[in-house]
């Protein structure tokens, strides 16, 4: 069976608090940079702690953060637009009991990913790998951008040669520059 | 002449590729997972059966003629959509059809057996899930075409319909006959 507990740690804190009392303190604009590093840790800390949803045994927290690092780069298969790490299907809760064990047994994060693309393809990877197949959404946006670069060479080159001949023809503007 | 007529072309190619996006999506489904198992040795498994968890089957057992794994569950909605399919075609297909059930209490799949019928030759179950993680399921209805060597011939995600039996799966049974013949 599968229990959903949220963990509980002492680094939630909520971060209204410390906003408000970043408020309310005088020193805010002397000492302005250090209460916004104090909120955007505590922002910080709080995404990172608030993505576990099943309790699994974590020997310390390097661990359980690697864990929670891998499981956001993975997708789950049921809900698609979900990360390992946040969903809830029992699907996920599988997957995210088997990346732990792999873990303990000492597998590396690629060995780990091996082993889930072996079963369903680099679909489950949120970052593709580059191949011959996804060639095209890697260099699909270069292109674009070299294409269009081209494109503005071309046109303004070309205008460069025009606009001296326009200018002696014809003095005046004929109003349809766009 | 020309460049007053490159922004109307830019418009057409622009026009084309969204024409295409919407050819491509409507015959492939962006969600469907590709198999990696396909043309590769099926994992290997025993597990318990339904009817008698002390008696395993597994892919040693099913060695040496091509099978038909049809992952169902009591749980499935889909699969009360495809069951009449393989109660009326199952015994027709030619190869055994094995049945996978996938992470449901055995009594709730006897109970939803008993209710809808029995296509199956014999039926696993797998109540972990773990196998199923080994076949890259990722949920229920997936049917799995198993030749006599152990390979993965073919996944179909989703129900099975007449049309594919027809189109899908008998022609590849078909051609998995030839090939035993020889």
């Amino acid at each position: 069976m599968i229990e959903h507990a949220a963990p509980t740690s002492s680094f939630r804190r909520k971060p209204e608090s410390i906003l408000t009392l970043a408020v309310k303190d005088p020193g805010l604009r002397r000492d302005g940079g250090k209460w916004l590093r104090a909120v955007v840790m505590a922002l910080l800390f709080a995404c990172t702690v608030a993505h576990a949803v099943d309790p699994l045994p974590f020997k310390d927290r390097a661990e359980e953060l690697r864990f929670q690092a891998l499981a956001k780069q993975l997708r789950c298969l049921v809900c698609q637009n979900e990360s390992l790490a946040d969903s809830n299907a029992p699907l996920a809760a599988d997957l995210r009991r088997d990346v732990f064990e792999q873990m303990q047994a000492g597998k590396s994060d690629d060995e780990i990913k091996t082993w889930l693309t072996a079963r369903y393809s680099d679909f489950v990877l949120y970052d593709p790998p580059l191949h011959a197949a996804t060639s095209l959404l890697w260099f699909g946006p270069a292109l674009l951008v070299l294409a269009g670069a081209l494109a503005i060479v071309v046109i303004v080159r070309r205008r460069a040669k025009a606009a001296p001949a326009a200018r002696a023809s014809t003095p005046t503007d004929a109003g349809d520059d766009w | 002449m020309n460049a007053r007529l490159l922004p109307l072309a830019g418009f057409i190619l622009v026009f084309a590729l969204l024409g295409f996006g919407i050819y491509w999506s409507q015959r492939h489904d962006p969600r469907e997972v590709p198999s990696p198992l396909i043309g590769k040795p099926a994992p290997q498994f025993s597990l318990p059966l339904l009817d008698d968890p002390s008696k395993k089957l597994g892919s040693a057992e099913l060695a040496g003629q091509p099978y038909l794994l049809n992952v169902f569950a009591s749980w499935c909605f889909a699969c009360r959509d495809e069951h009449p399919i393989l109660m009326q075609q199952g015994k027709r297909l030619g190869v055994k059809l094995v049945g996978f059930n996938y992470k449901d209490p055995p009594d709730d799949a006897k109970r939803w057996l008993a209710q809808f019928g029995d296509p199956y030759d014999v039926i696993v179950a797998d109540v972990p899930g773990d196998v199923a993680i080994d076949f890259g399921v990722t949920g229920a209805p997936e049917t799995f075409l198993v030749d006599a060597k152990g390979i993965v011939r073919y996944k179909y995600i989703s129900p099975i319909t007449p049309e594919i039996i027809a189109t899908e799966l008998l022609p590849r049974i078909s051609l998995l006959k030839k090939e035993a013949g020889q």
